[in-house]
């Protein structure tokens, strides 16, 4: 019984996992490629993860802690390249076209360059 | 004080992560666990940890419980939609970077923050300036800064705010 219900977690998070997949060819551009690499993988591994736990209840404690730490450094990472490519934007741009409606950030930091002082730069809120 | 606390959130942490990792049944892994988690939490080896400034009063607990579930929630949702936009034949994206502003002040507010933004639907934290937080939107539907904030975090902000303020 735990055999097929792990399974079937399982499958669903291999299901994640293809979708994900798909994603990255489909999307246009660096940045939606990273919507569906983050998130559906984040939840593929979970399913898989706690599929296996199921199937062998003895590693359930194991598994869990695996799920944490995917939890916890998946969007660290994600949001790391995010922000490396919004740092090299002038290249990326020259190999494809980059789409975006709205550039909130790009705009801030044309104003800040323009103002004599960067007051705002103090964004280390990445120590855990 | 505050540093003493987050040093001994460290130490459960550490200590329960290496029980759960070996085996709890022998005894050795208790005394062997507890000194190696001691020194780790101890030594002033390592990084400054933001762990800290949680905190630990039942209401915060219960704020975490609740949390966790608008998270779980939200992470499926997530899951969800971006499945439908890759299946979708004529892939419903609209995409943009936005500025939302927090009222977390505490550095481990704003990093579960800028995390539990990543793992919702169609939004990942680009940067981070002060309590400025620029986020690519998949979809955009809201440029003003207030307006955005709402649509994107209103709801975690008012959970993460119990606990970690």
């Amino acid at each position: 019984m735990n055999e097929t219900i792990g399974a079937f977690l399982a499958l669903g998070g291999s299901i994640f996992l293809l979708l994900a997949s798909v994603g990255m060819l489909r999307m246009p551009d660096y940045y939606n490629r990273m919507q569906t690499g983050t998130k559906a993988t984040t939840l593929g591994s979970i399913l898989f993860l706690v599929g296996l736990g199921v199937m062998r209840p003895e590693w359930l404690g194991k598994m869990l802690l695996l799920v944490g730490f995917v939890v916890l450094t998946n969007p660290v990472s994600s949001h790391a390249l995010a922000r490396a490519a919004h740092n090299a934007r002038a290249k990326l741009d020259k190999v494809g076209k980059t789409v975006l409606a709205v550039d909130a950030l790009a705009d801030a930091e044309d104003a800040a360059t323009d103002a004599p002082a960067r007051a705002a730069g103090n964004g280390e809120a990445e120590h855990a | 004080m505050k540093d003493l606390k987050g040093r001994a959130i460290r130490f459960v942490l550490l200590y329960g992560a290496w029980l759960v990792l070996t085996d709890p049944g022998k005894r050795d892994e208790w005394i062997a666990g507890g000194i190696v988690a001691l020194l780790a939490s101890v030594l002033p080896l390592f990084p400054k940890t933001a762990l800290g400034d949680l905190k630990l009063s039942p209401k915060a607990l219960f704020g975490m419980i609740a949390y966790f579930a608008v998270f779980m929630k939200a992470l499926v949702m997530s899951n969800l939609d971006v499945a439908f936009r890759v299946l979708h034949p004529k892939l419903p994206i609209n995409p943009g970077i936005v500025a939302i502003r927090t009222r977390l002040a505490t550095p481990l507010g704003r990093l579960l923050l800028a995390n539990s933004i990543t793992l919702t639907p169609g939004t990942i934290t680009v940067e981070t300036k002060g309590d400025t937080f620029f986020i690519h939107w998949i979809n955009v539907s809201e440029r003003d800064v207030e307006a955005a904030t709402k649509a994107i975090v209103g709801e975690f902000e008012k959970r993460l705010e119990v606990f970690c303020g």
